[in-house]
């Protein structure tokens, strides 16, 4: 037998949503598995080269360099309103934000509310770490209570802080959203769930039903001083029982979009 | 189009309407109300996007957005709302995208009231946003001025790329008078060579403020500084009035320099030799008109609506070479033809009792 008998078959390759340039995220991060999600989406949805993304304040600042789409950098938190702005004037336009949880439930709230409630046709992915990680490690509003941060050194305090906010089953509360789902991305089953979530929230922008947000329960092994296999498994073990994975918001139409 | 009696408000829409604006975003605030009302209905009547924000930092972010799609995009505010915008200001200037703002200027700080001000003088041309930039502020004076610079507003803000004000305040805003609006200036696609439309059979457009490497940062804001410095150099636009011989001339913009014609007329129908001076673009501010008429006169007067803003860069213009002394009621008082006629006429004393200049 002759090297050139053997027949090879592409099983896993770059998306051409995703440019061949190397990130600048930790070791261990799942910002680089939510990238290429949502890049595998936007190739098997064929709509790459009709998409702009808008980047938040945050560790993924850069997404602009990393999806291989048209894309802007909004001000801290105001990525949903950009979105709004773009949208508006080009509806046939898919338009997308990628946000983080400082950037989105803390300095944006305004902004991601008031798009979700006017049921803008954008999709938004939201990343929940727990924490702000560009600015190296200071509690979110999405910090868990006892969790240990720079700015809640001994433990996150709920008598000082309140509580964390729960932003799914926030924008699944509001009339106008029409997919809201929170999703994980600490292992492979879990992983293959969010994808299915990205592509029926970008489905729902397609199909002009309105506002899709999909929450990743995602790690910061760098701020959380954990291991990456060791953050993963504090997602499971810490994240999932105060964010409960699933689907919060599914209107009709979606329904019926996800069964086909 | 023919003449008809507009309010400020509704012409400085109507205006944006007639110069092509395909978005507005806005939010309620007294005094420019009534031009977020009429966007409310014109535009979709039109098929073009108008939507109420949630906020002024909002809208000022929307309109980063469609701007950033390469539509002539805009919002209308007051005092305390512009102060919200500061923010997208800066990213749009440092992101070189082309938009118009509407300021109906209110009195102020804080809360202040809803009087005609012109205390966001400093406001829209020293400090909006942080960050090493200078927006272009075009001050109309009248409904009609209003209406013809907005047009000039939206060419400005395409042809450099650059934020531009149009300075009104809550006396022009609210005022009625005969105008004539231009024609409906098709939509046209433009900047199609940077705007985000999607990567159809093109490399991907990026729009971003951020440089996190400080070389890039310093040349990116040497370039915009050059940019800056052709605008200073020939965009300076003003008016003026009986100068040609006139010792003591009376500066002031929009509102205040309107009062001051007055003012100024009867002053020469008693005699002195006075003149007017009102600058039509707040910044570039038209320096080098001034600086020319501080060799001529013996004396400047600044008369407007805040307690002495405009006073630096009149002061800067001429030099040193003559006094400049100043006139203002602020906190929502318009002055009076008659008081600005007292304080030429007690200035113009004075200069008389002194030496004639050589």
């Amino acid at each position: 037998m002759t090297i050139s008998a053997v027949e090879e078959k592409v099983v896993y390759q770059r998306p051409e949503s995703l440019s061949d340039v190397p990130t600048h995220y930790c070791p261990g991060c799942t910002h680089g598995i939510a990238h290429r999600l949502v890049a595998e989406v936007l190739d098997e949805l064929g709509v790459r080269e009709r998409t702009i993304g808008i980047a938040p304040v945050g560790c993924s600042v850069f997404a602009y360099k990393y999806f291989n789409v048209d894309s802007a950098v909004a001000a801290h938190g105001r990525a949903p309103a950009m979105a709004t702005g773009i949208k508006r004037v080009l509806p046939d336009r898919v338009v997308f934000t990628y946000q983080g949880d400082g950037d989105l439930a803390a300095i944006g709230l305004a902004e991601i509310v008031h798009a979700a409630t006017r049921g803008e046709n954008i999709t938004t992915i939201f990343i929940n770490n727990a924490i702000y990680g560009m600015t190296g490690g200071q509690m979110a509003p999405t910090t868990l209570p006892g969790q240990h941060t720079t700015s809640s050194p001994g433990g996150r305090d709920i008598e000082i802080t309140g509580f964390p906010v729960r932003m799914a089953e926030l924008l699944a509360g509001l009339t106008g959203t029409a997919y809201v789902a929170r999703r994980s991305l600490h292992n492979v089953k879990e992983i293959n769930r969010a994808k299915k979530a990205i592509r029926t929230a970008f489905e729902t922008q397609l199909a002009g039903l309105g506002f899709a947000m999909v929450e990743l329960l995602s790690s910061c092994p760098t701020n959380w001083h954990l291991s990456p296999p060791e953050a993963l498994q504090w997602i499971e073990d810490y994240m999932v029982p105060y964010y409960p994975l699933g689907d919060y918001k599914v209107i009709e139409p979606v329904q019926d979009l996800m069964k086909r | 189009m023919a003449v008809e009696l507009m309010k400020g408000n509704v012409a400085l829409a109507e205006a944006a309407i007639c110069a092509g604006v395909q978005a507005y975003f806005g939010y309620p605030i007294t005094p420019q109300t009534e031009l977020l009302e009429h966007m409310a209905k014109r535009m979709p009547e039109l098929g073009r996007a108008f939507v109420q924000a949630e906020s002024e930092v909002a809208a000022i972010n929307m309109v980063y957005g469609a701007a950033c799609a390469g539509v002539r995009a805009m919002t209308s505010s007051s005092s305390p709302g512009i102060s919200l915008m500061q923010e997208g200001f800066s990213y749009i200037a440092a992101s070189e995208v082309p938009c118009v703002v509407v300021d109906v200027m209110r009195g102020g700080p804080g809360l202040g009231n809803i009087q005609p001000s012109q205390s966001d003088y400093f406001q829209l041309t020293r400090s909006a946003g942080h960050g090493d930039y200078h927006a272009i502020a075009l001050a109309p004076a009248s409904v009609q001025e209003a209406i013809d610079l907005m047009g000039l507003a939206f060419d400005l803000a395409d042809k450099y790329r650059h934020l531009v004000f149009v300075v009104a305040d809550g006396l022009i805003g609210q005022m009625m008078e005969p105008a004539e609006l231009p024609p409906m200036q098709p939509i046209t696609r433009r900047h199609d060579d940077w705007a985000l439309t999607g990567a159809d059979g093109r490399a991907p457009h990026v729009i971003t403020s951020l440089q996190l490497n400080a070389p890039d940062l310093e040349a990116l804001n040497q370039r915009l500084q050059a940019k800056l410095r052709i605008i200073h150099d020939t965009e300076q636009r003003s008016t003026e009035m009986l100068t040609d011989d006139a010792q003591l001339v009376v500066v002031g913009f929009g509102t205040a320099g309107r009062i001051a014609q007055t003012a100024v007329q009867q002053a020469r129908r008693e005699g002195m030799k006075v003149g007017l001076f009102r600058p039509i673009t707040l910044w570039p501010f038209p320096e080098k008109r001034l600086s020319a008429l501080a060799d001529q006169v013996s004396a400047f007067l600044v008369v407007e609506m805040n307690t002495g803003q405009m006073i630096e860069d009149v002061r800067l213009a001429a030099g040193g070479q003559v006094p400049v002394t100043f006139y203002g009621r602020t906190g929502g008082v318009v002055p009076v033809p008659e008081e600005i006629y007292d304080a030429i006429r007690d200035l113009y004393r004075k200069l008389q009792s002194r030496p004639a200049r050589e």
